[in-house]
């Protein structure tokens, strides 16, 4: 028998998601919720050590159990969301990164905890607030981190090779050009363009607005100019062999990291933490400066990821999980051992001016937080479009297929517009321009 | 047979066939003719209900697609909505899509011929006389199926990590060959089809195999008798004798190949460039069912390869049955 193999899947997919949805997330009976209740709440995250922060507060709270699920990381888990919303069996509670919040709110997947968490406004910066609430009087989740982009380098190897840490572009370029010359095991980095997050907030420095949105009309400036001279720059190092070529996340790109074949590393607060484990060998040599700037004098700074924790449509104790998500994000046990166990920068201001917060062990440096702090008031604001995975999976195709030059990365910005242009359209959203 | 004639004798007898029965007796009825129904009704359930309504829930979402209104933000912003066929008319207009497509041609086209070269090589060279380790022959080269796909992707992708793979330092080190590339724009054709090699040819040749095993000895007697050696016989008896076989290992091949998945979108993780997001047809929809969450335009690419690979093995059956019929006329 010659059965379609495509539609034998998606009768085993069915099958599947009939099965999942029988073992439903939260088992308690559907019956009113009231606040003495004993609860269980599901909660996807992929903060390192999240499960030793859901024990504390589990000990503390009989009432309100939370079961927590490791998610592999935000595009993943992203994925798996829609896929989850779509069977009504999302996890209650769920970490979402903040370019990928309007996507959720878009779907209708995101509970509004106005109600519960909105008191909790006046200790976020007027940035992150905004990027939960979407400029509207709902809220779609708290902020848990704040992930400004900063510039972290070898101390050993700057201090090896004569180098001054880079305030401006040109000074990484021209310095990038001589320690690989000097040595030629030795670069001064990465290309940061093979990592869409990444290269969003460095246009997003250099002033780039990918979306924004204005009445009920979307415009789409991932090919502006700003962007354009993000993309030369980098293609202008990857080609002249200034910087490697080597795409970020894989396994011999952590293995340059951990036998010191990169000098330094663009990057968000949250890097040691990636560090500490991809090359611990490496621990106490690093250093975290400001991000280059465009023009020199100048303080401004994109960011890389950051997340909210929300509550997700399917939840049936919002009130109950907002309680959990304000103690995680707010109170200072739950900033305190998201940033010792989590290694995170917390978004919370209390938090961040608290002297309450663990010394950072892997990078050394006494003043980490005062500086992460001055760094994320730096960030541009940003607005993230309801398609940003469209945009993102076209980023990894045309940046890494093409051939790494400033014409490549070009051509790859024009084809990113387009597919985020076409897709926009195809759902019926207004779009101008282009 | 038998059940077969026993269902269809009452029938016979209703028609008024003038056939000489053996009566059963006073009394005797016609069994119900319920009866058969009965007892395809599981399997027609269950086609039905894992297949059938499947299908058409495809079909239907296909000719659906989401409207949006305003910039789609509050509650209720996104609808679903009749969409006719429009989803087709992007499938048959995305040149992303039908690259795709091309891609697992190609793919294919490297892979099923080496495969099933190597798979009847092997099944030959076990089945020849006088052939020592043949137990461990067959678990060797069957072993690699039973590893599932994706980790035997992971672990030939890490072979293929220009930091890590052993490959490389091999060849650096006899020839002085450096810095292959796996994950080139071409070569990455060639590292995908040696994952599938490997975890593939064993099954072949099992299959083989086994049915070289039911051929009747007396063939290779009358053979030997008539002077042949063990190379001939292989070609000119037992290869003509297990084309069936042969013939279903490529039907099952080409099927396949069009699903190919878990193998590129193994190395995609870890190449990340090498294999795009749309290098297969199925991570194609997968691609825009998930991450771009269109479940309607997948639904729509879903249907179109399940529409290609239906024609595709009907037209392999056809071309492989003329060629059987043509063979025995001689």
């Amino acid at each position: 028998m010659k059965f379609p193999r495509s539609a034998k899947a998606a009768a085993c997919a069915l099958a599947a998601t009939a099965l999942v949805a029988g073992c439903s997330s939260s088992g308690s009976p559907a019956s009113s919720a009231s606040s003495n209740q004993k609860v269980t709440l599901t909660f996807w995250s992929w903060v390192p050590n999240m499960q030793k922060i859901v024990n504390v507060w589990n000990a503390s709270h009989p009432d309100i159990q939370i079961k927590f699920t490791e998610a592999a990381g935000g595009d993943a888990e992203l994925a798996k969301l829609l896929t989850a919303g779509k069977a009504k069996d999302m996890p209650d509670i769920a970490q979402i990164e903040y370019q990928s919040l309007p996507t959720m709110v878009s779907n209708n997947y995101l509970a509004d905890i106005s109600s519960s968490d909105n008191s909790l406004k006046s200790d976020y910066p007027a940035g992150l607030w905004s990027q939960v609430s979407l400029g509207t009087s709902a809220l779609y989740g708290v902020p848990q981190d704040a992930a400004p982009l900063a510039f972290f380098y070898r101390k050993d190897i700057f201090k090896k090779y004569n180098l001054a840490v880079p305030t401006t572009w040109a000074q990484y370029a021209t310095e990038a050009a001589q320690l690989h010359k000097d040595d030629p095991s030795i670069y001064m980095g990465d290309t940061a363009a093979t990592d869409a997050g990444l290269f969003a907030g460095l246009t997003q420095q250099a002033g780039a607005q990918w979306w924004s949105a204005s009445g009920s009309t979307w415009s789409v400036g991932i090919d502006s100019a700003a962007s354009q001279k993000v993309a030369s720059y980098w293609g202008g190092l990857v080609q002249s062999g200034a910087v490697d070529s080597q795409t970020a996340w894989t396994a011999s790109w952590d293995k340059s990291f951990s036998d010191g074949e990169y000098a330094s590393w663009v990057s968000a607060v949250w890097a040691p933490g990636d560090l500490s484990s991809s090359a611990a060998n490496t621990s106490g040599d690093w250093a975290m400066a400001e991000l280059p700037q465009w023009t020199a004098g100048q303080h401004v700074s994109g960011a890389w990821g950051g997340s909210a924790t929300s509550v997700t449509a399917d939840s049936k104790y919002p009130q109950q999980a907002a309680q959990f998500i304000a103690w995680l994000n707010q109170s200072t046990q739950g900033t305190s051992l998201l940033a010792s166990d989590g290694s995170i920068y917390p978004a919370s201001l209390a938090a961040e001016s608290s002297s309450s917060l663990p010394a950072q062990t892997f990078m050394g440096q006494s003043d980490f937080y005062a500086l992460a702090k001055q760094y994320s008031s730096q960030v541009v604001a940003a607005t993230w479009g309801p398609d940003v995975p469209v945009a993102y999976s076209k980023f990894s195709d045309a940046f890494a297929s093409t051939v790494k030059t400033s014409y490549g990365y070009l051509a790859g910005l024009t084809a990113m517009q387009s597919a985020v242009v076409t897709d926009m359209k195809s759902a019926g959203f207004t779009v101008s321009g282009s | 047979m038998t059940t077969a004639t026993s269902v269809h004798e009452p029938a016979a007898s209703l028609t008024g066939a003038r056939r000489v029965r053996p009566r059963r007796g006073r009394g005797f009825r016609p069994a119900p003719r319920r009866t058969p129904y009965t007892f395809v009704a599981p399997a027609v359930l269950l086609f039905v209900a894992v297949f059938l309504v499947p299908l058409g829930y495809t079909v239907y979402l296909s000719t659906q697609k989401t409207q949006v209104s305003g910039l789609g933000l509050g509650a209720g912003a996104r609808k679903q909505v009749a969409a006719g066929f429009s989803n087709y008319g992007t499938v048959f207009g995305d040149g992303e899509f039908w690259q795709s497509v091309l891609r697992a041609v190609i793919y294919g086209c490297i892979l099923i011929p080496i495969m099933l070269g190597l798979a009847t090589l092997f099944a030959l060279v076990l089945d020849a006389q006088r052939v020592r380790f043949q137990r461990f022959g067959r678990l060797a080269i069957f072993l690699p199926y039973a590893v599932p796909t994706l980790i035997g992707s992971m672990i030939w992708g890490m072979m293929y990590l220009p930091a890590f793979s052993p490959i490389n330092s091999t060849l650096h080190a006899l020839f002085g060959i450096q810095g292959i590339n796996f994950f080139g724009q071409r070569i990455v054709f060639l590292s995908v089809a040696n994952i599938g090699v490997w975890g593939g040819t064993g099954f072949n040749m099992m299959v083989l195999y086994t049915s070289l095993r039911s051929l009747p000895q007396e063939a290779y007697e009358a053979a030997r008798l008539d002077g042949a050696n063990e190379r001939q016989i292989a070609l000119r008896i037992k290869l003509p004798m297990i084309r069936p076989a042969v013939i279903m290992t490529a039907i099952f091949s080409t099927i396949a190949t069009l699903q190919v998945f878990n193998e590129p979108y193994a190395i995609h993780q870890i190449s990340y460039g090498g294999v795009s997001t749309t290098w297969t047809p199925l991570m194609t929809v997968y691609r825009d069912t998930y991450t771009a969450n269109n479940i309607y335009l997948g639904a729509a690419e879903s249907i179109v390869i399940a529409v290609m690979m239906f024609v595709l093995s009907a037209a392999v059956l056809r071309i492989t049955n003329r060629q059987i019929f043509g063979g025995e006329a001689k």
